[in-house]
């Protein structure tokens, strides 16, 4: 079976890079098509969000198949909230025909957050169970309920984990479990307490998770004085500590400042040990991710025949 | 217990608007510990739907009654009498009280004057938490005695997921993270380990998902 782009980067031992694409919410193919071409180049895969912080969105597979189509590699996230193991499976089964191998399990934030806040929240799978499921679809070629699929699938699963997320002296823990569930990659929640993200990889590596999969790292460039408010009060799982709040209020060029954060986070990253990429979060700023990756020193993007 | 809540008057009020002779019947179980339908709420919630009445210039006969326990037919049987006098009945039990009064009393209505909220326990005066989502395959003795599937708002069996911050929930601020205090109570018990194992799917057919469920035990049947 052939290895998604981003497999083969992971495969090459080049520091990865990934971005993040927020489907409208319309129908609208061009935005797509056009937050796309900005990332084109800068990136070796892009994350395609599903119904992030549960606002109905264009579908993750969908604007999959049109990233295909416009030459980028797509990770498509899927979440526990809206789906049972019957759509999941039948949708991952889409995806893959549909050309798709990168997939990343998420719980899914709960529906009280978003537009539909009545919804019921399905959850009949949590995430370590949709690891293990499309470990299983993959490896073994079984349906959840011990059924046989009628050929076999490839998936390059991803999982995510959260290291500003209490408690914390269980959270490198639950990486390992996720790892153990089938995860082939990780992508981490946005940094910007990096002292604790630190604190973090330590342990991983203490569990030696860092040798057996590739760990992105999250990150954020933050566009405003706003915007890193409302990422500290608003976003649930997140830490932005009160200095760097205070460094976006000082600077006179916000965005610049948030910039030249992101990218000094970048250059911390790559330093880390155990840390294999980072996945920049972009979202409705896309146009800023030629710069920060050029800055960063992370262009050009490695190529494959 | 299961814990209710008292609708609130006004809709119980216009509920009623149709009938002449209204029944409000209580129940001496859960609704009375949880003061949402025992005899006190029964006497405030006639007495309000008189005063509604006579306000809007007509009359209605309000009788009440509480019985020991609404969920059980042979304890109906004490409301016989009040509820064949009445047009309709309103119960402040719990939703299976109300079921049962209208099995047991099939000709006369009976119509809902509580909420029921949940499966749970009082914690404070004034404070109820569910604990109990019913799911038909009990999980406590992996998690301490702290259920996952109704103590976390996603019913994880392998959690807490990426929102759960300093023990709150992401839903609320209100709202303890059901896995944060399994996992300090597992800790307390040295335990922790237990949650290297990866939980299965769980297999939901033994709850609700199931379809409505019905127990039948050849042992104790007459």
């Amino acid at each position: 079976m052939s290895m998604s782009n981003l497999q083969k980067v992971f495969a090459s031992g080049a520091f990865a890079v990934t971005g993040e694409l927020g489907p409208p919410k319309s129908a609208e193919r061009k935005k797509i098509e056009h937050h796309a071409h900005l990332l084109k180049g800068c990136v070796d895969a892009v994350n395609l969000t599903d119904n992030q912080t549960a606002i109905v969105r264009t579908s993750s597979i969908a604007c999959g198949r049109i990233l295909i189509e416009e030459g980028l590699d797509p990770v498509i996230q899927i979440t526990c909230r809206d789906r049972n193991r019957i759509a999941i499976q039948s949708d991952v089964l889409g995806a893959v025909a549909l050309g798709m191998k990168n997939v990343l399990c998420l719980q899914g934030d709960h529906a009280n957050f978003g537009n539909e806040p009545s919804a019921k929240n399905v959850n009949d799978l949590d995430s370590m169970n949709l690891i293990q499921s499309l470990r299983r679809m993959r490896d073994e070629q079984l349906f959840i309920g011990g059924e046989k699929l009628e050929a076999p699938i490839d998936l390059f699963i991803g999982a995510v984990e959260n290291p500003f997320a209490d408690p914390f002296e269980y959270r490198a823990y639950r990486l390992a479990k996720k790892v153990e569930a089938g995860a082939d990659f990780i992508q981490t929640q946005a940094i910007f307490d990096m002292d604790r993200f630190e604190l973090w990889m330590e342990k991983v590596r203490q569990l030696g998770i860092h040798k057996k999969i590739p760990i992105m790292a999250g990150v954020i460039p933050i566009k405003s004085l706003g915007a890193a408010r409302y990422m500290k009060n608003n976003v649930s799982g997140m830490i932005v500590p009160d200095a760097i709040i205070d460094r976006i209020k000082a600077a006179e060029n916000k965005k610049e400042e948030g910039v030249k954060l992101c990218v000094e986070m970048i250059e911390h990253l790559k330093t880390v040990e155990g840390v294999a990429g980072v996945h920049i979060m972009a979202v409705a700023w896309e146009e800023i991710v030629p710069e920060i990756t050029a800055r960063a020193g992370l262009l050009p993007r490695p190529k494959f025949d | 217990m299961i814990v209710a809540e008292r609708k609130p008057l006004t809709e119980i009020i216009k509920a009623v608007a149709p009938f002449e002779k209204v029944l409000v019947l209580g129940c001496g179980e859960c609704v009375t510990v949880c003061m949402a339908g025992g005899d006190k709420e029964v006497k405030e919630t006639a007495a309000a739907m008189a005063i509604a009445r006579k306000k809007a210039g007509k009359e209605l006969a309000v009788k009440t009654q509480t019985v020991e326990r609404q969920c059980e037919f042979e304890y109906l049987e004490a409301a016989r009498k009040l509820v064949e006098e009445a047009d309709v009945v309103v119960s402040l039990a719990c939703g299976v009280g109300i079921q049962t009064m209208n099995l047991h009393y099939a000709e006369v209505q009976t119509l809902p004057g509580v909420n029921t909220t949940f499966m749970g326990l009082p914690l404070q005066q004034g404070v109820w938490v569910e604990n109990c989502l019913g799911c038909g395959n009990c999980v406590l003795e992996d998690t301490v005695g702290i259920c996952p599937i109704a103590r976390c708002s996603k019913s994880m069996l392998n959690g807490p997921c990426g929102g759960s911050q300093d023990g709150k929930c992401e839903v609320s601020k209100e709202t303890e993270c059901g896995w944060h205090l399994i996992v300090e109570r597992l800790i307390k018990f040295d335990k922790l380990s237990a949650l290297s194992e990866v939980k299965p799917p769980k297999d939901w057919a033994t709850s609700h998902s199931g379809g409505p469920r019905k127990m039948v035990r050849e042992d104790v049947k007459l």
